[in-house]
């Protein structure tokens, strides 16, 4: 329970920021029609075609003592982040990045820039029409990346392992305890968690399917 | 420099189009930018809004500097409205949530209330809907409302009929002129159809590859021969104001008066004294050297051979003077010589048919 428990809370935390982080890479992809278009577009995507664990290795040795990262929370006075929770949260963001990122910024192309220009023309200023038209209008684009980002945050195991080991009950998600189960020969307990997990994964794509006809007529 | 009035200056260049206009716009009534697809006009509409960006450009509005060297208003912050050609509604929210949507950001004056455009607009009964339950005509109505409910002090059209069917676009060509009636901003208006000009415009521009390439009034810019074969050479013909001086039900004839004469048609769909506009096609008139009898044709009018067009092959446009108006007549070269039609020489205008339509208020 103890895993599932810290895979919920990771995933959701991850979703969270990501939100926050992704919203505005999404719309800068969406909008600008400048060279760095491209090679940002394929930085957010390299996450979906690097093995997990080339992705973990880097991410582990930029949080080290000897890394960037691994400096920087040094002399903040934070402990270092890899076998950590937030060192798991701050991998997990990476990691996840191209699945809140690229549905948004689909919703966002898809609205065009017709209705942010009729906004201007009725006084409202850019930020206030991201606010009260863009958002309102890929709010379908929002719940899919949300789904997204946090089902397959849920499904990570490379980078976890990399970047968390396994530490319980703090870096111990559900894939890796699966993991251990088997490792440990308890194939009953192994049983139970996968279900859980396989439940959980069909219902959310289940879901989401059978959301999405009444989400095409946005836009 | 005039207070009232815009001042227009702007140059962009996007790859083989270039825009360059230098303009001075009349403060009040419609001027109807015309021009065919791709010739620029909606593109100096979009930078008058803000919407198109063109550095070095200059606007001043009723003596208010909008664009300069070192000023840019953003879109926002100007004072206009904006009807897109598609009416372009927000598809999140309903009819009021449309027509709120600016009214609650415009902090200026409140020249015309939000009742007012929806009385304007006939659009009371379509508040609660969302407009994808709305039909073409009703979303291009929300449309204008909403774009008067910030109270705009300049009204900016693009060409707002252009994706509607034939009824629904006399249905909302009526509305329109309505808000010129009763509305006193100046409203520029961007159309390739003439009949729109016909009934909307008290001033035209003709915006031809990026450039203006006539303005004036309607009447002036319709009889230039020269012009011609911008305003469109089939359709194409001078342009008058009326009045209507009698209806006679029985025969369904009325009788117009203009500037120079008097008018037989048919079909008017307006009442004795109102004020109407004319396009006589160029088609549609023969030229006499005398008024023959015994002939269907209803109109005989007396003038003057003023001009006759160089181009057009074995046809050519003959410019009339009836009184103080022109008249447009295409004929065959052959004719020109047969009659030996010369400026100067006195003839008769035969019109057969004129197409009209209402054009009750005039600023001219």
């Amino acid at each position: 329970m103890q895993a599932l428990w810290l895979t919920i809370r990771l995933a959701g935390i991850v979703t969270l920021i990501l939100l926050l982080v992704g919203t505005p890479i999404a719309w800068g992809l969406a909008r600008a029609k400048s060279w760095w278009k491209v090679p940002v577009g394929a930085l957010v995507a390299l996450p979906l075609v690097l093995p997990p664990s080339v992705l973990g290795f880097y991410l582990l040795l930029a949080m080290g003592p000897h890394g960037p990262v691994g400096r920087l929370t040094e002399s903040l006075g934070i402990a270092a982040l890899p076998f950590t929770f937030w060192g798991l949260v701050v991998a997990s963001v990476f990691y996840s990045l191209p699945f809140m990122v690229q549905p948004l910024q689909t919703a966002f192309e898809s609205i065009g820039e017709r209705p942010l220009e009729v906004a201007a023309t009725l006084r409202a200023s850019p930020m206030d029409a991201f606010f009260t038209v863009a958002v309102p209008l890929a709010l379908p684009g929002f719940i899919t990346a949300s789904v997204l980002t946090f089902a397959h945050t849920v499904g990570e195991f490379g980078v976890v392992l990399m970047i968390g080991g396994n530490v319980p009950g703090v870096t111990r998600v559900a894939s890796v305890q699966v993991y251990d189960h088997v490792e440990a020969l308890e194939f009953m307990q192994a049983h139970r968690l996968s279900l859980v997990m396989l439940l959980f994964s069909f219902v959310v794509l289940l879901a989401l399917y059978a959301w999405r006809p009444a989400a095409r007529r946005v836009g | 420099m005039t207070a009232e009035g815009i001042a227009a200056r702007f140059r962009l260049g996007w790859g083989r189009f270039t825009l360059d206009v230098d303009l001075a716009l009349p403060g009040r009534g419609v001027t109807v930018l015309f021009g065919r697809s791709g010739s620029g006009k909606t593109t100096l509409l979009r930078c008058i809004a803000g919407l198109e960006r063109a550095p070095g450009g200059r606007l001043v509005v009723d003596g208010e500097v909008w664009q300069d060297e070192n000023r840019w208003l953003p879109t926002h912050e100007r004072p206009v409205g904006y009807v897109f050609q598609e009416a372009s509604l927000f598809a999140h929210l309903s009819v009021m949530g449309n027509l709120q949507y600016g009214l609650r950001r415009a902090n200026a004056s409140r020249a015309i209330s939000l009742e007012h455009a929806i009385e304007l607009l006939g659009i009371g009964h379509l508040l609660d809907r969302k407009p994808d339950r709305l039909s073409g005509g009703e979303r291009q109505r929300v449309g204008i409302a909403r774009a008067l409910a910030v109270s705009p002090r300049l009204l900016l059209m693009d060409e707002p009929l252009s994706s509607l069917d034939a009824a629904r676009k006399s249905e909302i060509l009526r509305y329109i002129e309505r808000l010129r009636e009763e509305l006193k901003i100046p409203i520029i208006y961007v159309s390739h159809a003439i009949d729109e000009v016909t009934r909307l415009a008290d001033k035209l521009v003709l915006i031809s590859d990026g450039r203006v390439t006539g303005m004036g009034s309607v009447q002036e810019l319709t009889s230039r021969l020269d012009l011609r074969s911008q305003i469109g050479r089939f359709e194409g013909g001078a342009i008058i104001d009326a009045r209507v001086v009698s209806q006679d039900l029985a025969t369904g004839i009325a009788k117009l008066a203009f500037d120079g004469g008097e008018l037989m048609t048919t079909d008017v769909d307006a009442l004795a004294g109102e004020r109407v506009r004319v396009r006589i096609r160029a088609r549609d008139v023969s030229i006499a050297l005398d008024c023959p009898k015994n002939i269907s044709v209803l109109n005989c009018l007396p003038g003057v051979v003023a001009e006759i067009g160089q181009d057009g092959g074995s046809s050519a446009d003959v410019r009339m003077k009836v009184g103080n108006t022109s008249i447009i007549a295409r004929i065959t070269r052959h004719s020109i010589r047969n009659l030996r039609l010369e400026p100067g020489v006195e003839v008769f205008a035969l019109v057969k048919a004129v197409s009209l339509d209402r054009h009750s208020v005039g600023f001219s």
